[in-house]
Order: C-alpha cells, then structure tokens, then sequence
C-alpha cells in the first residue's frame, strides 16, 4: 500500500539520522519517520530518548512534514481507542499522499463505511474459518521445511518467510497457485520506497501496480459470475455491503489484504529466528519445553513489531499528556515504542518467551482497527514453530541479517542461515 | 464473595469465588478459565474477553457501552446476550452469575 514513503522526500539524506548520538542531538530534531535508522538498526536509542524526555514529541521538520510521535503504551492505546478524535482518514501512512496509487480501503476509513467494508471480508480470517485451514496450512509448513538444505547456508527469509507467507496468501485469494511469487512482489512494489531495492523508480512502481490490477480486475471479473465461494475475491464479488463498490475501492482493499497478510507475518517468522539465536538460553528454555509455543509467538510479535507505526489525523483540537494537539495535525503512534515501554511491560527490552501476559502488545493495535488476520498470524507463526522444533536442533544464524529500507514495514530482505538437525 | 459459573462452549464447567469490584473478565483470567484471552486488558478495545450472558442474568448485568457495542459489533460471533466481560462489574447482585464462553474468540 501507499502507505510508506514517496520517492521525492527520502532521496534527500539530509534527512538520515544513520551516525548521530540519539542522546546529545537537539531533542526536536529526533525523526523517527526516516527510513536510514530502521535499516542502519539504530532505532532503539531514539524511542528510548523519546520515551524518557518527550513522550509526545512533535517533529517540526522532516521529509514528510511536521507530525507528533506518540511513544507511550498507554498514549498509543489512548490515540488507537479514540477515533472521534483521532481519525483514520484520509490515510494511516505517514506520507499524506505521494502519487496515484493511494486508494481508499477500510484501514483508512472512520466508521460507520469502515465497520461495513471490514465485516465483509474478517470472515475469511476468522477463528472458525482457521481451524478449516489449519491442516493445509500445517501441511505447506512440513513440505517448505522439508526440503530445506540441513548444514548448508540458505537464505532464510527468501526460502521459509516468503514462501511460506505467499502460499498463504494465494490459499486466501484463491490466486492461481503457480503464480504466487507475483502477490509478494506487488505487496512489496506497493510499499516499496522507489530506489530501496524493490523497484527502481516510480515508473516501475506503476508498472506493478497496474499489472495487480489487471489480474485483480480479471479475477473479480470471473468469480462474480461464480458461485459464492469462500476466498477473499468471491467475498467482496457477492458481499452486499462490497459488490458495487467503486472499482478503486476494490483495489484499495486488495492490496490492504495483500499487504496485510504478507509482510507481517513473514517478518515475524524471520525475527523470531534472529531473536532465539541473540538469547541462546531462551532457545534452551524452548528446546526444554515445545509447550511454550504459543506464548513465545505473541512474545515475537511484540518484540518483532512488524510494523512500526500507524498514523491517525486528529479531527478537533486534543490534549494528550499535556500536549495541545491542533485539529488536522498528524498523530504517528509508534507500536515500536509503546512495545518497549517499562512502565507497562515489565523487562520490555528482554525477549523473554514465557513472559506472562504476552499478549498484551500493541503490534496489533488496539480498538476498531485491530488486525483483522491476528489470529492467522499466530497460527501460522505457532505451526512454523511446531514444525520445526520436530526437526532442527538449531536454526542459525551465520551472518548479518538485511533490513528493509522502511520506518513503516519492519522487516529483513535477508537472514542467512544453517540448520541443524536434531541428534 | 460472589459465585460465578463459567461454562465453555462444550459445556465445561468453572465455578469461581470473586470479590466485588473486579470485572467478570478478571474474574476469568484470575482463575485460570479458559476461553478469555483479555488482550488489551480490559480496556474495551479488543474484543477477546467477549462472553454470552445466561438468559436470566443478561438484564441484570447493565447497559452495553458505545464503544463495547462497537466493538461487538465487528465480532463473527455475536449474540443477542453478548458482551464484553471486562465491562460487567462484579457486584453482590451478580452472585450466581453464568456466563458462557464462545469456542474463540476474535
């Protein structure tokens, strides 16, 4: 989605915070929404500054204009639980609106439109939906971790995160099986910053984006003369409140499933091996326990935060902890931040996969705009985890992993990898 | 000290003991009840503590919220009695409480 950063403003570097001293720099200057620091790593310090001294910060100068940080858990559930207030309209990217491939889709509507769009299609994602897909999803994890290479270097996130992600993804569309590999590509065309790697310019960008159109506008066009089936297509085809809805409607809600349902969940497959392998005595506490599975996914999820922040406008003037916030200015809630937040999470900067109430993070935001596919994620990431406890000793991590160029989609492009099988 | 009556959606049954003052949704997760995932910690803004209300009991438990009815309302499973377990404060009238829990919660 068009929801990340344009071409135009972080071509400038004079923008990076790559080097800079996060505790002597003048405070005001701190800008988390430049993507160098998410890729450089070097995001930690400056939430924790920000945190300590201005927990609502505003930023007055950066590529993508003035807006306020919110960097406190209960701040960030404050903002996320008042959309009178804080409104999801007209985007939730930090960039207002860089080119035309902002479409509207229910992540960035208010209610009631966005009530009516959203219960369309949460069906398909919903718990009972799930456990139909359960055994197909476990089958996929077995056949992808199965042929892995064991004692040889592989890329993990091209070989396990993405494969994985996108077989999903297509099951979820009911896109054509063989040619999945397209769905990961425009979901990361859709989010890419021309020049970071994924395309190369805004003319490439474009032609990904009307490529997914057109197989999207294709799809739709067969399933409406279908039956009523249960994949995502055939839901907004014959749903009442989505069958005439305004073609670009459609597409804006397509790539929010694509994106949705593609680089979060990948990411965290990713870093949760990165976490295991930097806190050996938890993977020690795993290997000693499978039980602990799924309390160490939501605990991946939240130290993984695959998606580090959203963006509301605020609709009238507010005061948030002491602050005035002016009607039309930009209200940024860093999931990132309110994760790691002490005074709510005991031990926040620990990975800790039996932390008790691990549940209890922001990375799927909070209130009506809650992830929809949350509990696809956790299942995806509790099976993958499952799985591969039956088989590898060890997953490890043999070199730097990449991060992507991004301060909204917190990921890696790259985690080089040996397996280790089981004595 | 209160009784409420927890029972899953396949019929398992957890008596509990509360003090007055406490949700019915920590009345839940105090005691270990499964069924009550309570994500947000009852703030009324994940809709995973959600319970269906006995019959008898339901007019008795209060008036649904806005946000609560928001909430509900973009559940898959709703009910006529469903509500939000953090938002039904124990008191001493609710002594015999029965709730059910759904098969997930979402």
């Amino acid at each position: 989605m068009s929801e990340t950063a344009g071409s135009q403003p972080f071509k400038q570097s004079k923008w990076s915070m790559v080097g800079k001293d996060p505790y002597t720099m003048p405070i005001g200057e701190i800008d988390l929404s430049h993507p160098g620091i998410w890729q450089a790593n070097e995001y930690l310090p400056f939430m924790q500054r920000l945190r300590q001294e201005e927990p609502v910060h505003y930023c007055q100068k950066s590529a993508v204009g003035p807006y306020w940080s919110i960097m406190k858990y209960k701040d960030i559930m404050e903002v996320d639980t008042s959309p009178h207030i804080y409104s999801s309209e007209p985007t939730i990217g930090i960039v207002d609106s860089f080119d035309e491939f902002t479409l509207p889709a229910f992540i960035s509507m208010d209610p009631p439109k966005h009530d009516e769009q959203r219960r369309v299609v949460q069906d398909v994602v919903a718990p009972a939906n799930l456990k139909n897909l359960e055994g197909l999803i476990r089958q996929r994890v077995c056949t992808i971790l199965d042929e892995l290479p064991v004692g040889e270097e592989f890329d993990w996130v091209e070989r396990v995160s993405i494969e994985l992600t996108t077989q999903m993804l297509a099951t979820l569309f009911d896109f054509p099986f063989e040619d999945r590999r397209k769905l990961t590509f425009w979901s990361d065309a859709a989010t890419a910053i021309p020049g970071g790697g994924v395309v190369n310019n805004q003319q490439e960008r474009w032609t990904a984006m009307q490529e997914c159109l057109a197989c999207f506008t294709r799809l739709w066009n067969e399933r409406v003369n279908e039956k009523p089936g249960n994949d995502l297509i055939s839901m907004l085809a014959h749903g009442e409140a989505t069958r005439n809805m305004p073609q670009e409607e459609y597409f804006g809600n397509i790539f929010l499933l694509i994106v949705g349902g593609n680089d979060t969940t990948r990411n965290s497959i990713s870093g949760g091996v990165l976490a295991l392998n930097e806190n050996p005595a938890e993977y020690e506490k795993l290997r000693a326990d499978h039980g602990l599975v799924k309390n160490m996914v939501s605990e991946i999820i939240r130290w993984q935060t695959p998606l580090a922040h959203m963006r509301r406008t605020a609709k009238v003037d507010t005061v948030l902890s002491g602050k005035q916030i002016k009607a039309g200015d930009k209200v940024v809630m860093w999931y990132a931040s309110g994760n790691r937040d002490e005074e709510v999470i005991e031990r926040a900067n620990e990975f800790l996969i039996d932390r008790s109430n691990a549940r209890q993070h922001l990375s799927f935001g909070f209130g009506l705009h809650r992830c929809m596919g949350n509990r696809l994620a956790e299942m995806q990431l509790t099976i993958v985890w499952e799985e591969i406890m039956q088989r590898f000793h060890k997953v490890e991590v043999v070199g730097e992993p990449e991060r992507v160029y991004s301060s909204f989609v917190k990921g890696f492009s790259r985690l080089p990898v040996v397996l280790h099988p089981l004595d | 000290m209160v009784k409420i009556l927890f029972i899953e959606h396949d019929g398992a049954e957890h008596p509990v003991e509360v003090a007055t003052g406490a949700s019915v949704m920590q009345a839940a997760v105090t005691n270990g009840v499964p069924g009550i995932d309570a994500d947000c910690g009852g703030s009324c803004s994940c809709a995973t503590c959600h319970v269906y209300v006995d019959e008898e009991w339901f007019s008795r438990v209060g008036e649904l919220n806005p946000t609560e009815e928001a909430m509900l309302s973009l559940s898959t499973d709703r009910k006529e009695n469903s509500r939000l377990s953090c938002q039904i404060q124990v008191t001493e009238e609710l002594d015999g409480l029965i709730v059910t829990t759904p098969e997930f919660q979402f």
